[in-house]
């Protein structure tokens, strides 16, 4: 007997942008993958203890370019990226929006053309910049955000919104609240992957990323990619929710090491 | 309390905690208050700062210069349209300034002011919502110190905001140092550039990279450096 309240998840990526509550809204059942996922859920049950519960090296230097108002490069174990803000600044009369900041973000892949995955990794980032940054004190002004990636090596998209973040903090561009993403991974035994490098992922059943904010630990956006029950997707929540704390106490003592300068 | 001065704040940290429940908090230019429980989002980052008897701000760093009414600033003159110039000040947009906000300019008397000249102006309008305008005189028409500056030659520096501000404070001893052993022009933009002048290059040169070097420095690193350059220019 099937229980009423476990439904499934079949999904290809899926991104929300906006603040949502605990529990996600369901948006269709296949029926023909419940076998599958009911399988996975016996075999999580078992193999607990093979969950890796760690994010990786956290390193990151600010204020290194001369010609942004804002950069940062931020590292997470190999996966490296930077960033850079320009801000608030002039935007062209066909871009302006009367009423808040035009945001702009440029995705770079380290080698051939963006297409349309960049487009897609450019799109999540803006949406999540548009949430933090108070738009409306810069009106008919744009920040413009180039991301580069120096090296993928997993976890790509938190790599490129935690040195979105600190490129922000580092420009003085005003804020509601910090973002902070972390990744979790999937494997086909049902146990959850920390901050997963390009192995892990590609082996991996679903690749989750999450954005908290530091007021108060909400979720502002999720990627997810992948075939997961709504459980593992709570459970990765409240372990990522949890390893965000870290990211944000990163990002303090980072500003703090630049400013022990000034 | 006070142990929370000269900390680093960050964005959405509750600052109730920081400065005890009894503080009731006024809403200036960089914070926003939230109804109810007194919490304050921190909106820039960066030092808490305390002065006598009941003011705390958060001091912070950038390079983009935004427009504040009554700030002094450097401007050069882009385009001449109308009855106004458009002026670049280094902010997200142009600034105005109006052909008669000169000394003793009338309908008639035109202002000898050209397309890439630097002036020495003050904001009259600056908000978030208006277009910035300039004027080059004060409130009685004289120019006090405002107006065309750099005809005759010198250089125009740009450096971070808070650098500014630090050379413009009282404690800062750069300028009366530099003043000692050289004689040396300048005037100082709050949108982050200077214009410095001197009898040559080369002292042009050492007063421009005194400056930019004194942003990391203490008053006495900033003395030590000053007598060492001066003895440099001199031949030692």
């Amino acid at each position: 007997m099937w229980p009423m309240g476990l439904l499934v998840y079949y999904t290809n990526q899926f991104t929300y942008n906006c603040l949502i509550p605990n529990t996600p809204k369901v948006n269709h059942v296949k029926i023909e993958n419940i076998s599958r996922s009911f399988k996975t859920l016996n075999r999580h049950v078992a193999f607990m203890e093979s969950e890796i519960s760690k994010l990786r090296q956290l390193s990151s230097t600010l204020g290194d370019l001369s010609r942004p108002d804002g950069d940062a490069t931020v590292s997470q174990g190999d996966t490296c990226v930077t960033s850079a803000v320009y801000g608030p600044g002039e935007v062209k009369v066909t871009k302006e929006l009367l009423d808040k900041a035009t945001i702009d973000v440029v995705y770079k892949p380290k080698s051939g053309l963006p297409g349309c995955a960049e487009k897609l990794l450019e799109r999540t980032i803006r949406n999540s910049c548009e949430t933090v940054i108070l738009g409306n004190l810069h009106p008919r002004s744009s920040i413009s955000i180039t991301v580069q990636e120096i090296q993928n090596r997993g976890s790509l998209l938190s790599c490129c919104i935690n040195s979105t973040c600190m490129a922000l903090l580092d420009s003085g561009v005003s804020m509601r609240y910090l973002m902070a993403a972390v990744s979790c991974a999937i494997n086909d035994n049902g146990g959850i992957i920390m901050d997963p490098n390009t192995l892990q992922e590609q082996s991996s059943v679903a690749v989750l990323t999450f954005v908290f904010e530091n007021c108060n630990y909400g979720v502002i956006t999720v990627s997810a990619k992948g075939c997961y029950t709504l459980d593992q997707f709570q459970q990765c929540l409240s372990k990522c929710r949890d390893a965000s704390k870290y990211v944000f106490q990163f990002f303090k003592d980072s500003i703090s090491k630049k400013l022990s300068k000034q | 309390m006070v142990d929370s001065v000269g900390k680093v704040v960050l964005p959405g940290e509750n600052l109730t905690d920081l400065l005890g429940s009894d503080s009731t908090f006024e809403s200036s230019a960089w914070s926003r208050n939230t109804t109810g429980d007194r919490f304050s989002d921190r909106v820039k980052t960066w030092f808490l700062k305390f002065k006598e008897p009941n003011i705390y701000w958060v001091d912070s760093f950038q390079k983009r210069y935004i427009p504040q009414r009554g700030d002094s600033v450097i401007g050069i003159i882009t385009t001449k349209a109308g009855d106004v110039f458009r002026v670049d000040v280094g902010a997200s947009e142009l600034a105005t300034l109006p052909y008669l906000a000169f000394e003793s300019a009338t309908k008639r008397n035109r202002p000898d002011v050209k397309v890439g000249d630097i002036v020495y102006c003050k904001f009259l309008v600056a908000n978030k919502d208006m277009e910035p305008e300039l004027v080059c005189i004060d409130g009685s028409g004289k120019s006090a110190g405002l107006g065309v500056i750099g005809r005759d030659g010198g250089m125009l520096l740009q450096v971070p905001i808070n650098l500014v501000q630090k050379v413009l404070s009282p404690e800062c001893v750069l300028f009366k140092t530099l003043g000692k052993n050289l004689k040396y022009e300048v005037a100082v933009g709050m949108n982050g550039r200077i214009w410095i002048k001197c009898h040559t290059v080369m002292e042009t040169i050492a007063v421009a990279n005194a400056i930019s070097v004194s942003q990391h420095m203490t008053n006495q690193d900033i003395q030590k450096m000053c007598s060492q350059m001066a003895d440099s220019l001199v031949g030692f």
